[in-house]
């Protein structure tokens, strides 16, 4: 007879922690990089990168950084998809996604109302952070291959109006990703047991039925 | 705390931070540890702390760098479509003059005496009689609009006309199997490409912009131009042509740049 524990499984299964952090570790490369390759070519004049926050001494070493990042960062990420796609756990977190629950559950979250006692479902507001930033992440590879090969991908290059419009791309996904990522971890370290369980794995869910839609959330012991 | 090096599994002998890192974010490296959060892994504050710092010159760091610079080499070279030709533009786009670029100021450009210049060859090439700049204008001319990029971020469509640079080297008997193609300017710049981008139908020898000839500050009387390379490749003020097999490398590559740097 099957014991309880072994049709359990942890929240974020040990491949899912590993590629959040890689994908963290990835970010903070690009964005690090991009800023000082920024700062050669500045889009709004107002606006340098200090050199306190770049990654790379000079252009050349955050060149070589960011397309060594890329790397890390495309890998890791269709892994992340192929994973999150085939063992459904797209579907159960993810979705559906009703525009009804954002707007209400998005006013109780600015109004600090919003109740975060279960982990192992993602509220409203969650599921549209996270579906974003994915969606942002894959347009923001599309412009980097606009902008680093214009010629061999130049029908890319087209769908962003140009280089320059690529460029212009690029910098807003990033702005994108850093505004996600200052919202992400204060709202991380706002319940604190949300960054333990990306670390340890998190609340044993049921392996075999997936928390189903509407149904009472289970009972997690903290 | 262990704080290990990233890179410590392909250079063994770097098992242990630098001390000077530690010693210089020795605050960050305290508080991230009183917060626990920390645990044998990755976390934010260690990655900032990576980021804070300059470790791009760091032997080990820079040395996977340059590696991983290189093999984005051989993945270019395969991306490469020798017959994939870039956009072209009409001549009303045409930016007038070019953009000045050196790694000097337009000042302290040294004008090519073009009464005494000649073009000299040298490696594997049939005929390495030196040519002169008539010679030169004699040959079919191309005409490409095209956008210059600049490994900075920066573009302008420029209208450049010269010998096709495939049909010269087929006439001088240039081994075309070479792998490199290096060119010197009259200045101590120096770049190199790959053959397969000297022969695209978009690389030419330019002798004029805007059906004029090329003036001093923008490589007089001859430089280098192709579609499918970013600016810095494109060496002006050429004095001299060098078909090889020995990788020449570049100005800019000596500096860390990336070789291929294709478009």
């Amino acid at each position: 007879m099957m014991t309880v524990s072994s049709r359990t499984r942890r929240m974020h299964p040990l491949p899912i922690r590993i590629m959040h952090w890689t994908n963290a570790l990835s970010m903070i490369i690009m964005i690090g990089s991009g800023w000082k390759i920024y700062n050669d070519e500045v889009i709004f004049g107002f606006l340098h990168f200090p050199q306190e926050i770049v990654l790379g001494i000079w252009a050349q070493h955050a060149l070589q950084w960011h397309f060594f990042g890329m790397w890390i960062l495309v890998f890791n990420g269709l892994f992340y998809l192929a994973y999150g796609i085939a063992t459904g756990r797209f579907a159960r977190l993810f979705f559906p996604i009703r525009p009804r629950e954002v707007v209400a559950e998005m006013v109780a979250a600015l109004t600090f109302r919003l109740k975060h006692a279960d982990l192992t479902h993602y509220n409203a507001v969650q599921k549209v952070l996270y579906v974003g930033v994915i969606a942002i992440i894959i347009v923001q590879v599309v412009s980097g291959l606009a902008i680093w090969k214009p010629v061999q991908f130049s029908f890319l290059v087209s769908l962003f109006g140009g280089f320059q419009g690529a460029r212009l791309a690029h910098f807003l996904g990033m702005a994108a990703i850093v505004g996600f990522m200052v919202v992400h971890v204060a709202l991380a370290l706002l319940v604190p047991r949300t960054i333990l369980a990306m670390l340890t794995g998190g609340p044993a869910v049921p392996a075999e039925d997936p928390h189903p839609e509407g149904a009472p959330a289970p009972t997690t012991p903290h | 705390m262990a704080f290990r090096n990233p890179f410590a599994a392909r250079r063994p002998s770097v098992t242990t931070p630098d001390r000077s890192l530690l010693v210089e974010n020795r605050k960050l490296v305290e508080t991230i540890d009183r917060r626990k959060v920390l645990r044998g892994t990755f976390s934010l504050g260690a990655l900032s702390l990576l980021a804070g710092c300059d470790i791009s010159d760091r032997g080990a760091v820079q040395s996977v760098l340059k590696t991983v610079s290189d093999f984005n080499d051989g993945v270019q070279a395969a991306l490469f479509n020798p017959n994939k030709l870039a956009p072209t533009f009409s001549p009303d786009l045409v930016v007038k003059p070019p953009r000045f670029n050196a790694y000097y100021e337009i000042d302290e450009v040294k004008p090519v005496d073009v009464s005494t210049w000649k073009l000299e060859l040298s490696g594997l090439i049939k005929d390495k009689r030196p040519w002169t700049l008539d010679q030169i204008y004699a040959l079919p001319e191309q005409e490409e609009i095209i956008r210059h990029i600049c490994v900075e971020g920066w573009d302008y469509i420029g209208q450049w006309s010269g010998p096709n640079l495939k049909d010269f080297l087929t006439r001088i008997g240039a081994d075309l199997s070479a792998k490199y193609i290096a060119f010197y300017g009259n200045d101590d710049y120096m770049e190199s490409i790959d053959m397969a981008s000297a022969l695209h139908p978009q690389t030419i020898l330019a002798t004029k912009y805007a059906g004029e000839p090329i003036t001093d500050p923008f490589g007089a009387p001859l430089r280098l131009r192709t579609a499918v390379k970013l600016g810095f490749k494109n060496p002006k003020w050429i004095r001299a042509i060098e078909v090889t097999n020995t990788y020449p490398l570049g100005f800019w590559e000596k500096q860390g740049f990336n070789w291929f740097a294709g478009l």
